[in-house]
């Protein structure tokens, strides 16, 4: 196998979510985190998850990952269920994850190196491919503690595609980054998802960041953790979160969260 | 160039000291030698090899019983770390152990192995063993679970996640008990070569021992010197290396 088989665009995934449920034994008794959730997401989409704190937004992220199982319901990629963690799923989580004993380099080899039909020379090329595509093509020798927050999120990032997944799971990655380097981190985001064509699932809290990055915004509601509303969002890319359209349709998706939440209060 | 002169400095104030304290006599020069004294014990010691020979016999117990010790301690205190039936069994006896000091296990390895090298070597590996098994399992027990997470979905698990994620991450911790290993180590076989006369070899803790029975004070200064030198030295080869590492990629101290 050579490298530019291993760069190659792979079609994006399609991924089913079937009736799934999941709960969590918490100290005030069972909690449902997920109540029969279905979700289908075709084939190079960008799906943003929003909701308020503690709607399962992060756990189905996990069960889309394969970190953890569903109690009932299926998830399959493919056609083939999903029953652990995968290559064809990279993720990102909100911290960073780096692994501090290795440098910049070492940490996206780390998911290459598992890979047996790659020799070192072909996954150092690979690795030195991504770290260029998130733009720290001169930081590959950089230990992980010297790095900005934004500078650490894009070797998650790198490391996350380095295995060439279909699927990328992200879990609030920006959420702790200033908003300067968010918007420059947005406008990146959407190149590499054109340019590798890969199918991702966006988890956030922030309404615009979803508008902004999704074609589909997923409206998630808590106690238990339903889906509530989906929007489609075709704004022509690439998009400017700071843009008029793009709030309209924020603020639309921002009253629907509201209400929701009004509605819970008046049934409570 | 100015932290050589700080430091020579200060070791030649030591000397001078030393010198000045002989020369004012409040002390016999049989209890306080003058450094001359001590400087030609160790002259002679040297030429003559026997100085050679001791702390070579001392390094060999050292070193084998060491490497055994942490051989045994790495795996054993990962194995506790992730199960809870040893951590309940071998990490509360490993726990109790590392309280005793080490130099208690020395009449029980007399009696159990007679004036042997084994005796030695046993004395040595329990000073090594616990400390380094208690500080695996602590390193591997507070291992933020998102490493192991993030492994995971790149495709690593089970031997894999063990010794290319779950030991790195905590060689912080390894680092600092394989050091404390050694401490224990090094104090429990002095304490033993001191205490017992073994055939097979005199290590430096035996030059250290008939230097009193000969009241050579000049002796028992200069082996100390020794000692002392000799602890320097491996703190410096064997864990500065791994202490730079971990300040390069952790960012820790400085
Ligand atoms: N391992 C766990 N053990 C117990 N309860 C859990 C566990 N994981 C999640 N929960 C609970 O399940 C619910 C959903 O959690 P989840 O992390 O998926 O929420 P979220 O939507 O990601 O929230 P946030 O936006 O704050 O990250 C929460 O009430 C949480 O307390
Ligand atoms: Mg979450």
């Amino acid at each position: 196998m050579s490298t530019s088989d291993e760069l190659q665009i792979l079609p994006p995934s399609k991924l089913v979510v079937d009736h799934v449920t999941k709960s969590f034994h918490t100290q005030r008794g069972w909690l449902k985190a997920l109540d029969d959730v279905s979700l289908t997401v075709d084939e190079g989409e960008f799906v943003c998850l929003v909701g308020p704190s503690g709607c399962g937004k992060s756990t189905l992220l996990n069960l889309i990952a394969g970190l953890d199982t569903p109690e009932s319901g299926t998830l399959s990629c493919d056609g083939m269920p999903i029953t652990t963690t995968g290559r064809d799923r990279g993720v990102m989580f909100q911290e960073h994850a780096l692994f501090p004993w290795l440098d910049v380099l070492g940490n996206v080899l780390f998911g290459l190196n598992l890979k047996p039909s790659l020799n070192k020379a072909e996954r150092v090329e690979i690795a030195r491919y991504y770290l260029q595509l998130v733009g720290l093509g001169r930081f590959i020798h950089a230990n992980v503690h010297e790095l900005s927050g934004g500078m650490k999120q894009r070797v998650a990032l790198a490391r996350a595609l380095a295995p060439n997944p279909r699927i990328l799971c992200m879990d609030e990655p920006f959420a702790a980054l200033d908003a300067m380097t968010r918007e420059q981190l947005y406008a990146d985001l959407q190149r590499i998802w054109d340019q590798r064509k890969k199918t991702i699932i966006f988890v956030t809290h922030n309404v615009r960041e979803a508008v902004c990055l999704g074609d589909r915004v997923v409206l998630f509601s808590p106690n238990p953790g339903r889906i509530r509303e989906q929007f489609r969002i075709d704004l022509q890319r690439p998009r400017d979160i700071n843009s008029v359209e793009l709030a309209e349709h924020a603020t639309e998706i921002t009253r629907a969260l509201k209400q929701h939440n009004a509605k819970r209060e008046v049934a409570e | 160039m100015k932290r050589v002169l700080v430091i020579l400095g200060f070791f030649g104030g030591l000397v001078v000291l030393w010198q000045a304290l002989v020369s004012a006599g409040l002390w016999s020069p049989v209890l306080l030698p003058p450094p001359a004294d001590v400087a030609r014990y160790l002259w002679r010691a040297i030429v003559d090899g026997s100085l050679a020979e001791a702390s070579w016999i001392t390094m060999k117990r050292l070193m084998l019983g060491y490497v055994i010790g942490c051989v045994l301690g790495l795996p054993l205190g990962l194995a506790t770390a992730r199960s809870k039936y040893l951590s309940d069994t071998v990490g509360v006896l490993a726990l109790g152990l590392q309280t005793l000091p080490s130099v208690c296990w020395v009449p029980l390895a007399l009696l159990w192995f007679g004036q042997t090298e084994t005796a030695m070597l046993f004395v040595v590996v329990m000073g090594t063993l616990w400390s380094v098994l208690i500080a695996v399992d602590n390193g591997a027990r507070n291992l933020p679970p998102i490493y192991v997470r993030a492994a995971r979905t790149m495709g690593s698990k089970g031997l894999h996640t063990l010794v290319k994620v779950i030991l790195p991450a905590s060689l912080p911790f390894v680092v600092s008990g394989m050091k404390q290993g050694w401490a224990f180590a090094w104090r429990s076989l002095m304490a033993a070569e001191i205490y017992v006369t073994i055939l097979t070899g005199y290590g430096l803790g035996h030059l250290l021992h008939f230097g009193r029975e000969l009241n050579a004070m000049d002796q028992v200064i200069g082996v100390m010197l020794i000692i002392v030198l000799i602890g320097l030295l491996a703190d410096k080869v064997l864990f500065s290396p791994w202490e730079k590492f971990l300040q390069k990629r952790w960012g820790t101290g400085k």
